[in-house]
């Protein structure tokens, strides 16, 4: 455990050992956690805002070659793993709550289940993208091929440039997603570790919290990706 | 500190909102609502989004209100970037 200097001087004022010795209290140790993992959100919220804004126009231009692309899509597993994703999310809520009250083998329990979840969910994500290999829908590749018409225009074939468009960004939004997927699954798994050894307490839980903070983001990024990705014209 | 610690009801309440949300959102996919659709699934995405960002990120209680505006700045600038390029990019086919 972390002991300040300060703290060792003066045990009186600082009876928190994680307290750090240029915070006054631990609370405001605490909010400048939580403030500054807020402040790294707002720049992956613009991060994936430049993706979720192509996605906007390209779907704008390209409107019926988009329709068809994402009817390719699976949308059970689309939903499958929308269900796993906000499973784990509770698991995480309830971990971090355990953290608040102090049960500590309880967070180990629910970090874990958030674990298993998370690998589920990229262990689908790997069957989705292996199927989109097997069907030829990788963009970029010489056999790319997208059979079918746009909805309710039977007449008007795909246009393959524009269902390339569809796919690349469909691997570049669901694939950044898959890979903060997997850092949170990282960082859970060193938490786990870390709450294992007792290291979280009521009065110390910083960590936990924030990638708590931090796998709810990645949620909600998945939340606006499942309507947008697989369920567009879906009804034609 | 007094941190606001939810119940775990409230915790299982917004889980199970969360479910039915994702299973209106795909069953509202397949009803024709014309132009709506975009709109609807969106809404239900937005819904979902704040329930986890006040319940599960304890935006609601937190005491600290400078992220409530980091919040409300990034949803801003979020505007501006997607609001911004589609002036541009949804009025080039116009003649």
């Amino acid at each position: 455990m972390h002991t300040s200097p300060v703290a060792a001087a003066h045990p009186e004022a600082h009876d928190n050992p994680a307290l750090l010795h240029h915070f006054a209290t631990a609370e405001q140790q605490k909010d400048a956690a939580s403030f500054g993992m807020w402040l790294f959100l707002v720049t992956e919220v613009m991060f994936f805002g430049g993706m979720f804004c192509a996605y906007l126009v390209y779907r704008y231009w390209y409107f019926g070659d988009f329709g068809a692309a994402s009817q390719s899509l699976d949308i059970r597993l689309g939903a499958l793993n929308t269900v796993v994703l906000i499973c784990s999310s509770l698991t995480v809520a309830l971990a971090v709550r355990c953290a608040q009250i102090g049960k500590q083998k309880s967070i180990v329990i629910y970090l874990l289940l958030t674990i298993v979840l998370g690998l589920a969910f990229l262990g689908v994500k790997a069957v989705e993208y292996k199927s989109k290999f097997d069907e030829n829908h990788i963009p970029g590749q010489a056999g790319f091929h997208l059979a079918g018409h746009i909805p309710s225009h039977p007449d008007i074939p795909v246009n393959q440039a524009h269902a390339q468009v569809y796919f690349s960004l469909y691997f570049a939004m669901t694939g950044m997603h898959a890979l903060h997927m997997i850092i949170g699954v990282g960082l859970f798994a060193f938490l786990t570790y870390k709450a294992w050894q007792g290291r979280y307490t009521s009065d110390y839980y910083t960590p936990v919290e924030n990638a708590g903070l931090y796998w709810h983001f990645v949620d909600i990024v998945w939340i606006y990706l499942f309507p947008l990705l697989y369920l567009i014209d879906r009804h034609k | 500190m007094s941190e606001h610690i939810s119940s775990v009801k409230l915790y299982v309440g917004i889980w199970l909102a969360l479910l039915a949300g994702t299973g209106l959102t795909v069953f509202a996919a397949y009803v024709d609502l014309g132009p709506f659709n975009t709109i609807v699934a969106l809404s239900i995405a937005t819904i979902k989004a704040v329930l986890v960002v006040l319940f599960f990120m304890h935006v609601k209680y937190a005491h600290e209100r400078m992220t409530k505006l980091v919040i409300v700045t990034a949803i801003f600038f979020l505007f501006i970037l997607l609001a911004l390029s589609m002036a541009d990019y949804g009025t080039r086919l116009w003649t």
